[in-house]
């Protein structure tokens, strides 16, 4: 089995985001970047199924600017085989991105996509919905577990319910959700490795895909800042408060 | 509950914009070093030293290791740490690639031993250690004890000690008792007892190596007369398998100040089978190879616990609301203004601040010359680069530890009463430091090393690698836009330095006395004066930085604030030894014993 990760460059989860002074959107100058956690999960995931003899290969691709070849550097160093970076310095949306990750699921013909099932700075939730979509593939989607049944893939999902078992016929998409496994740090051998391993780099020309947006960003701005809350005298004032201010009960 | 970020920006500051580390990966056999891999490498090792390391730091210093009949046993969580950390590889990132080893150059090595430091200390000590015994073996043992030992080090299923204290004896080694009888089959039995031996005993590893020195038959009773042996946990059979146990066992561990989690153990031997390393009555040769790597770490256990302390000083100086600026209200929508507004509490944070960034510059410059003094094509720039580290080797080791433990006591009374309370953690670090002012040589005798070998060596040739570039940089900068102003006061401050070493030079050499009263002060005054000299280049770095429009100006900024605060408020400290130093030994040695 051939397996395609999509991985992003985002903003850390560490650092503080903070808002541009045109309010145009999150300032990403002089800030530390990293690979975006659930992409990491879907890398896990991926470098496990291969090492349980379940894949042969394992490629990551990410949209980016060229700076995103670090974040590659770091999948080919937790265990992916090679990288292809599509390389774009604008913002690209869900739909773009689908589009070009089926250019190159057209390109690769893996039998299995992984990536998160959204980014923690877009946090949009859509890219692998899209993706199977376009393909016309199966989708699990959230997935805490993935087992491989026979021709099937196994996929427990987390929904709002609970938990949902789907069996999907491959090749699928998957999108990984925080409690699948617990990403594994580069061993030092590996992340010298990392380096010799191939990394190509294209352009979205190359999949003949129009990136251009379609949303238009108005402004960003901060959350409003949380104010001090107070301190009711009786149970009555707080029902009072419940009802009349907060409109909760 | 203290936090841990590797300080990544500051760390990438001084490898790329103030010293060149690119220079490393021209140097041959360090071609894989390149900026980007020092990056990738670092970055990793900073998430094993927060996530993995400094998690186990305040449970371990609580829980400390155990003994019972001989078996010692680390903190909980130690044993799986320590496992994460070699299955990733870490202990084999500057051994030599045809015995087990990653083959990357000392200074990515130096630029993990500050975090792992900050992260956990002891913990850090383990594989430490191991890195010592590696280097001794490497440098002095046979072909055989290579093939057989190295690798296993540096994969890190075994490792390493140092076995030199004895009961009666630490500086002056040649009174040293343990014995070696050499055997029939070229092996040696020994007999004796060590003391303080860091990680002597322990459940990471399969095997440890111990490096002990002792004295064979007839030997003379002077540090001339010491030999070196390994000496292994278990033998090692033909097929490099783990035999039977070998006759070194540890009689008890100590319960210490600070280190907790390291054990530092009693280790005695009897009949011990153990190899010979380099030449008999060599022993003190090949063991100062590991000392003077050794020195250098202990000078970043004091960098790396400053670090960390300074991290959580600040944290609190900014989250610690009490009373309102002295010159009006800062934050009026909070009850009070954090303590960070005050000057007093800014001098302490800037102290440690100002002491750390250079600090960390001298610590990594000496990490590149050292690899330059290993690899560089041309002899006269290698003999230049080995003058450096072993004339800052002292320096280092003594300043840095003495300003690790000045910044642990200052950050922890940023705190206040809190700082006191154990739960805080900062007192953790205050007691985790104190020992790296003793070990490896006390501060002393770091002094005496100084000013007794390293001043005359060669007739003054290992202070010409400080003091030409540095007279030269003076020179070449009195007229810089940003740091033209400092030079007098820096120019002055050198030439004071110059001043003491020809005074205790010529009065040394009539009366060693003079020579010892002045070494501490002297020290000191060096010091003082090459992290003034960081400061210059880093601002220097930052200003070009500035100039050309490049990255986040803020940062750059500060280290332009954070050397005239350097400048103005630690440099002049010199003046006060430059004084001291000048009185002489009399005012020493005019009291007679029983007038103390």
């Amino acid at each position: 089995m051939k397996i395609l990760v999509a991985v992003k460059r985002v903003l850390d989860y560490n650092v503080k985001a903070r808002v541009k002074s045109d309010q145009s959107g999150v300032d990403l100058s002089n800030v530390k970047m990293s690979m975006n956690p659930f992409c990491e999960i879907a890398v896990e995931e991926a470098v496990r199924m291969k090492e349980k003899g379940l894949a042969e290969e394992i490629i990551t691709v990410s949209i980016g600017p060229s700076q995103a070849q670090e974040t590659l550097r770091t999948s080919l160093a937790m265990g992916a085989d090679r990288s292809i970076l599509i390389e774009i310095d604008e913002n690209v949306e869900p739909l773009a991105v689908a589009k070009l990750l089926k250019g190159v699921v057209e390109k690769e013909s893996p039998n299995l996509v992984i990536m998160g099932k959204q980014s923690i700075d877009g946090d949009n939730n859509q890219t692998g919905q899209m993706l199977a979509a376009l393909l016309g593939w199966g989708q699990g989607t959230f997935a805490s577990k993935v087992e491989k049944d026979g021709d099937q893939l196994k996929v427990t999902r987390e929904v709002d319910g609970g938990l949902e078992t789907v069996g999907l016929k491959l090749p699928a998409v998957v999108t990984t959700d925080l409690r699948l496994n617990e990403p594994r740090y580069a061993s030092l051998p590996n992340i010298m490795k990392a380096k010799k391993k191939p990394l190509d780099t294209m352009a979205p020309s190359d999949f003949g895909v129009d990136v251009s947006p379609r949303v238009v960003t108005l402004k960003v701005t901060e959350p409003p800042k949380r104010e001090a809350g107070i301190k009711v005298e009786s149970v009555e004032q707080l029902v009072d408060k419940l009802q009349n201010e907060a409109k909760v009960i | 509950m203290p936090q841990y970020k590797a300080p990544i920006e500051n760390i990438n500051f001084i490898l790329n914009d103030v010293f060149n580390v690119e220079d490393v990966a021209k140097l041959e056999g360090y071609e894989e070093a390149t900026p980007d891999m020092v990056e990738a490498i670092i970055g990793e090792g900073a998430r094993i030293c927060e996530d993995v390391l400094f998690p186990l730091n305040q449970s371990g210093d609580q829980e400390g290791c155990t003994w019972d009949d001989g078996v010692v046993t680390t903190p909980k969580g130690f044993k799986e740490a320590y496992d994460t950390y070699i299955q990733n590889g870490w202990t084999s990132m500057v051994a030599h690639p045809e015995y087990g080893g990653q083959g990357l150059p000392q200074i990515v090595q130096v630029v993990m031993e500050e975090m792992i430091c900050s992260a956990n200390m002891s913990f850090g000590m383990y594989p430490g250690l191991s890195k010592g015994a590696y280097d001794a073996i490497y440098m002095h043992g046979s072909e055989q004890l290579k093939e057989t030992y190295l690798p296993k080090l540096a994969e890190g299923t075994w490792s390493g000690t140092m076995c030199l204290t004895e009961p009666h004896c630490g500086t002056d080694l040649g009174q040293i008792k343990t014995k070696a009888v050499p055997k029939d089959d070229g092996s040696y039995e020994i007999t004796g007892t060590k003391i303080f031996i860091s990680a002597g005993e322990h459940d990471l590893t399969e095997n440890i190596l111990h490096l002990v020195l002792a004295k064979l038959p007839g030997a003379p009773d002077t540090t001339r007369g010491i030999s070196l042996f390994l000496v292994p946990k278990f033998n090692v059979k033909s097929d490099g398998t783990i035999g039977d146990r070998n006759g070194i066992k540890c009689g008890s561990i100590e319960h210490k100040m600070g280190i907790h989690a390291n054990a530092t153990c009693v280790m005695n031997l009897d009949d011990a089978k153990g190899f010979l390393v380099g030449k008999p009555n060599e022993g003190m040769k090949a063991m100062f190879t590991m000392m003077n790597m050794a020195r250098l770490a202990v000078g970043m256990q004091g960098l790396g616990l400053a670090e960390i302390a300074y991290q959580n000083a600040l944290v609190y100086a900014k989250d610690r609301l009490q009373g309102r600026g002295l010159d009006g209200t800062k934050a009026p929508d909070k009850p009070a203004d954090p303590i960070i507004v005050h000057p007093g509490v800014r001098l302490e944070l800037l102290r440690m601040k100002s002491v750390i960034e250079a600090g960390r510059a001298l610590t990594y410059y000496t990490g590149i010359r050292e690899d330059i003094a290993h690899k560089h094509p041309d002899a006269d720039v290698r003999q230049e680069a080995a003058d450096w580290v072993a004339l800052m080797t002292p320096v280092i080791k003594a300043h840095l530890t003495d300003m690790g433990y000045d910044i642990a006591t200052r950050a922890m009374e940023v705190y206040g009463g809190h700082g006191f309370i154990q739960e805080w953690g900062m007192e953790q670090y205050v007691r985790d430091v104190e020992i790296t002012k003793i070990y490896e040589g006390t501060n002393g005798i770091q002094a005496l090393d100084l000013v007794g070998r390293k001043m005359g060596q060669n007739t003054g040739r290992l202070l010409r690698s400080f003091f030409h570039p540095v007279l030269e940089f003076i020179d070449a900068h009195k007229d810089h836009a940003e740091i033209g102003q400092y030079m007098e006061a820096f120019g002055k401050s050198v030439s004071k330095l110059q001043n003491a070493t020809i005074t205790l030079a010529t009065k040394g050499l009539k009366n060693p006395l003079e020579a010892g009263a002045g070494a501490k002060d002297y020290l000191k005054m060096f010091g003082v004066i090459s992290l003034g000299y960081m400061q210059l280049l880093m601002a220097k770095a930052a200003h070009e930085k500035i100039e050309a429009g490049a990255g986040d100006p803020k940062f750059y900024d500060a280290k332009l604030k954070c050397c005239r605060y350097y400048i103005e408020r630690v440099l002049p400290e010199h003046y006060s030894a430059y004084h001291a130093l000048l009185t002489g030994a009399d005012n020493l040695m005019a009291l007679s014993e029983d007038q103390f």
